[in-house]
Parts: C-alpha cells; sequence; structure tokens
C-alpha cells in the first residue's frame, strides 16, 4: 500500500541537532527495503505561491495554501505493507524528531 | 421438544459472553471486513432465539453459531460479489468454508481474539474510537448501550464506529498480534483503554451513573479475557497489574459516597463497606503478577505499582495504620517510572503522612513553583489538608476555597465547602 509522509516543520519540538540528521542512512536504508518510491526536500514556505481559479478568474498570491506556524519542509512517497510499517518508517526519519511527520495513504484515482 | 424461554435466554447469554467475541474476530480475519463480521454474529445470535426454543438447545452451542455465522458470511459474499469474482474474495470464501465449526480447542483461536484486541486498541484510532470499538466488537455491547454509557446519541457512537473500520480498512492497520518490537508498547495501550473504559464507569462528571456501570463491568471483564489470552506472555503480569488496581478501587464502590450522595474521601470511608472479596483477588493477583513477572523478566510497570499502591490502603484496618513509609517508596519508583506532577502531588501527600505535613507541604510548595498543576483543584486541596493539620486555618481556608474554585462537579465543591466551614469553625476569634 502507497503511503505518502508529508515532512513538517514543528515549532514546539526540539532543537535541531546537525549531528542527529541522519536523512542519508534513512535514505540508503528505504532504498535498499525497496520503500522509497521518490521523495525530497521542498524549499520553504517564503518561496511558495498559491494558485486558485474564481470567477473565471487565475488568482496567483505569493505564500502557502493555509498560515500556520507548521508547514511541509518535504515529501515521500513510500510502498509499505501495511500502516505498521509506514509507522516504523516514519519514525525513523530524523525529522520525526525535531518536526513532524504525517502518514496519508494514497488512495488512487486509478487514471 | 421445546424448551423454555428463560432457558434459551440464560444459554444465548452464556453463548454470547464467551463465543460472540471469538467468531466475530475469527471472521474478520477470514474476510477482513468488519461490519459484515459483526453482522452475521448477530444474525447467528438472532437465529438462535428463534430456533432454541424449537428444536433445543444444541449440544455445542459454540460450533452451532460458528457454522450459522460463517453460513451467513459466504451467502453474503456469494451473492454482493460479480459472476467474476477476484482472486482475493474466492480465497476469503475458501477460508470461510475451511473453517472448522468446532475450533474451541484450537490455539489459532485465542490468537483471533488478542489480533481483534490488539486492533481495536492501535494507536492510530482516536482515542474514543478504540474504547468504542473494543467495547463493540471484543465485549459485544449494541450501539445503543455503547452511546448511552458516553453520554452521546446512537447516531454519533454509530459514526464514531463506521469511522473507525473505515480507517482501520483505508489506512491499512493490519490485523494481527504485534511483533516481538511492537508487543510491549502496544499492550500498554490495550491497558490504557481498559484503564480509561474502567475510569469513565466511576466518572463523576454528570450524567446517569446507572448508564455508566456496565463500562467498570466490561473494562474489569475484558481484563479478565486479555490475562486468559496473554497466557505464558511477559506481558502478562502488567495486566494482571491493572486488573488487580480495578478490582482495588472497585471494592470501595460501596463506601464512596454517603447517603446525601456527597463524596468520601479514602480516609474518611467506613471500610467495613469495602468489599473483602475484591480486595482479597486484587492482593492474590498482584502476588501472582510479581511470581510470574520474576519467572519472565517483567519487571513491575506503572499499573502493578499502582496496585501496589492501592493495596497499601485496601490492606490496612483503618487509615492511620496504613504503612505511609512504604506508600512513598511506591510513589517513588512510581515517580521514576511515569513521572507527572499527579504523581509527585501524590507522593508529597504520603510523605506528609509518614514524615510529617511539614515535609509534605514542603514538597507541595516546590510543585506549586514549577506551575505544572495550575487549575488541577486537588493541588490546593492537598495543600489546604496539611495546613489544617499544623493548625494553619486561616491559610488552610484559603487554600480550600481556591480548591472549590477549580473543583470539576458538584459533589467535590460540596465536600470543600464542607471543610471550608470547619476550618473557619476552628479560627481563632471567628464566630
Amino acid at each position: 500500500m502507497d503511503y505518502m509522509l508529508f515532512i513538517c516543520t514543528d515549532p514546539t519540538a526540539p532543537e535541531y541537532v546537525p549531528a542527529e540528521d541522519n536523512i542519508v542512512e534513512w535514505a540508503a536504508e528505504m532504498d535498499a527495503r525497496g520503500i522509497t518510491r521518490h521523495g525530497d526536500r521542498l524549499r520553504p514556505v517564503e518561496d511558495a505561491t498559491t494558485v486558485t481559479v474564481r470567477a473565471g478568474e487565475v488568482v496567483v498570491a505569493d505564500g502557502p495554501f493555509a498560515e500556520t506556524k507548521e508547514w511541509i519542509a518535504g515529501y515521500d512517497i513510500i510502498a509499505c505493507v501495511d500502516l505498521d510499517e509506514a509507522i516504523e518508517v516514519a519514525s525513523k526519519h530524523p525529522m520525526a524528531k525535531f518536526g513532524k511527520i504525517e502518514i496519508r495513504p494514497v488512495w488512487p484515482l486509478g487514471l | 421438544m421445546t424448551v423454555g424461554v428463560a432457558e434459551v435466554q440464560a444459554a444465548i447469554e452464556a453463548a454470547s459472553a464467551l463465543e460472540a467475541a471469538r467468531i466475530t474476530a475469527t471472521l474478520i480475519r477470514i474476510t477482513g471486513d468488519w461490519s459484515l463480521a459483526e453482522d452475521c454474529v448477530q444474525d447467528a445470535f438472532a437465529r438462535a432465539l428463534v430456533d432454541w426454543p424449537e428444536r433445543g438447545i444444541p449440544g455445542n452451542s459454540a460450533a452451532w453459531l460458528t457454522t450459522v455465522a460463517k453460513n451467513r458470511a459466504i451467502d453474503c459474499l456469494r451473492s454482493a460479489a460479480s459472476e467474476q469474482k477476484a482472486v482475493r474474495e474466492l480465497s476469503i470464501l475458501a477460508g470461510l468454508e475451511g473453517l472448522a465449526d468446532d475450533e474451541a480447542g484450537d490455539p489459532a483461536d485465542g490468537d483471533d481474539r488478542l489480533r481483534l484486541i490488539y486492533t481495536c486498541c492501535h494507536p492510530a484510532l482516536p482515542l474514543e474510537a478504540r474504547v468504542a470499538l473494543t467495547l463493540r466488537t471484543v465485549a459485544g455491547l449494541t450501539t445503543s448501550e455503547i452511546a448511552r454509557a458516553f453520554l452521546v446519541s446512537e447516531p454519533t457512537m454509530s459514526k464514531r464506529l463506521v469511522r473507525a473500520r473505515a480507517k482501520i480498512r483505508d489506512a491499512g492497520i493490519p490485523y494481527r498480534v504485534p511483533p516481538p518490537e511492537l508487543i510491549s508498547e502496544r499492550t500498554a495501550g490495550i491497558l490504557a483503554v481498559l484503564y480509561l473504559m474502567f475510569n469513565e464507569g466511576y466518572s463523576a462528571g454528570g450524567g446517569d451513573s446507572l448508564a455508566r456501570a456496565p463500562l467498570a463491568r466490561e473494562a474489569i471483564r475484558l481484563n479478565r479475557l486479555l490475562i486468559a489470552l496473554l497466557d505464558g506472555s511477559p506481558q502478562q503480569p502488567e495486566a494482571m497489574g491493572l486488573l488487580a488496581l480495578m478490582l482495588f478501587h472497585h471494592g470501595r464502590r460501596h463506601a464512596r459516597t454517603d447517603a446525601a450522595g456527597d463524596l468520601v474521601t479514602l480516609e474518611d470511608q467506613d471500610r467495613e463497606r469495602w468489599d473483602r472479596e475484591a480486595t482479597a483477588e486484587a492482593v492474590a493477583l498482584l502476588a501472582a503478577a510479581d511470581r510470574i513477572g520474576i519467572a519472565r523478566g517483567s519487571r513491575p510497570g506503572s499499573y502493578r505499582i499502582q496496585a501496589a499502591i492501592a493495596g497499601c490502603h485496601m490492606t490496612a484496618r483503618d487509615f492511620g495504620s496504613t504503612d505511609f513509609a512504604r506508600l512513598a517508596l511506591l510513589y517513588d519508583r512510581l515517580a521514576q517510572l511515569a513521572p507527572s506532577p499527579v504523581v509527585e502531588l501524590n507522593r508529597a501527600v504520603a510523605v506528609a503522612m509518614s514524615q510529617g505535613p511539614d515535609a509534605g507541604l514542603d514538597l507541595i510548595e516546590r510543585l506549586e513553583r514549577t506551575r505544572s498543576l495550575e487549575g488541577y483543584y486537588l493541588l490546593p486541596a492537598a495543600k489546604a489538608d496539611l495546613l489544617r493539620r499544623l493548625g494553619r486555618m486561616p491559610e488552610a481556608g484559603h487554600e480550600y476555597r481556591r480548591a472549590r474554585e477549580l473543583a470539576p462537579s458538584e459533589a467535590e465543591r460540596r465536600y470543600l465547602s464542607k471543610r471550608l466551614a470547619e476550618t473557619r469553625r476552628e479560627e481563632p476569634g471567628v464566630l
């Protein structure tokens, strides 16, 4: 089953310790296990642009779709046998310690 | 041969208590469909109600019920699926057809109910959904009964259950007993659900107390089931610890309120009204848990220590002869294991009893400075009590007033008002 990991910041999380950032090891392990389909870091919300179409008009605005203290810093699409495996994968990601990770099941549209 | 309705009712209730969860758990494993499993089991019991008075109660009621439930599931699946059955549907049907009717002695059975309980209590489900799902699927309460116990409407509770089953399916929550690296934390999760259920049954927070009574009873029953299912496992002692804790609490149920419905503190309770049988069972359970814990290398966790604390009180002839020194030690251990401001507060009270109010007051004032219990009425209440013991009435009165402002319900407010009045009576110069 495919899951999307939203890698999020969390201002209430413990202070970031560069020495404990094992993202390279994490990526290597998940790759070796055949778990990661695709994933990467995202530029911060200062570089975000939001697009809507209202009353036929394309509206472009600077900034994220929602003003929140926490924002999405990266993503990973993983293939896991069940939610427990997804939880294990997410828990090993460095941002589980320094941020928050949301696990959302992919719901194939079948397109 | 016809059988009396009362006799049939009794047989069905007995079967229900033992079999419903077992059959449901197995059908869920095979079909992966919680609603279908529940419906088929409910159906089987409904059929029994009609069939047994006519044809007599079957020799093996478990096998009878399993057959009927299983066949109903097969019928539903056959009629529901399209002409071309997917491999998955076919294997489910095969699984159902291959299911022996009499699996009573099959070790896989125990696993099915254990799988069910672990899944109902999975951390990815909202806590109230875990409680509701466990009550519905394992304890077999109706949605209506659960709704009443939690003071919500039946549609609300129904939605909660539907959501939970949907999440299990859509988020991929596995139906299994967790692997060794997860078993300890997941078992702790089950115990937390059961303890929450038990405490809800005793909650003074408004509502019909009669509707809540099933919660405490079911929590105890489910705990007993869990202990049986965990036979041989290193997780068993902690589950026994929780049952002991619940039985100790339960043992005070007749002494907890007075004739006016007001709260009576542990200190003032009439110990003649304590349930000696429940206490004796709890004491024996704790001792057994310790023995088994040593044999299986499971050190006492939070529930076993809390049970030991409760046991300290329950085995004392009167409040004065309670072993407060031991109590303070136990709170020490609990604080190390599961540190929390509330544990610190209880520790302060125990220290006050064993070393004198000044020692306890010292700890309470330290706790106050951390500001971690702001808004928690038991902090000023405990402080007031110690000040009262020290004869510092005006200060005690001030703290009782503060506590009363924060008290969560009428029963507690009445108790605190009583204490407040007592301090005023003893205040020098006040008429």
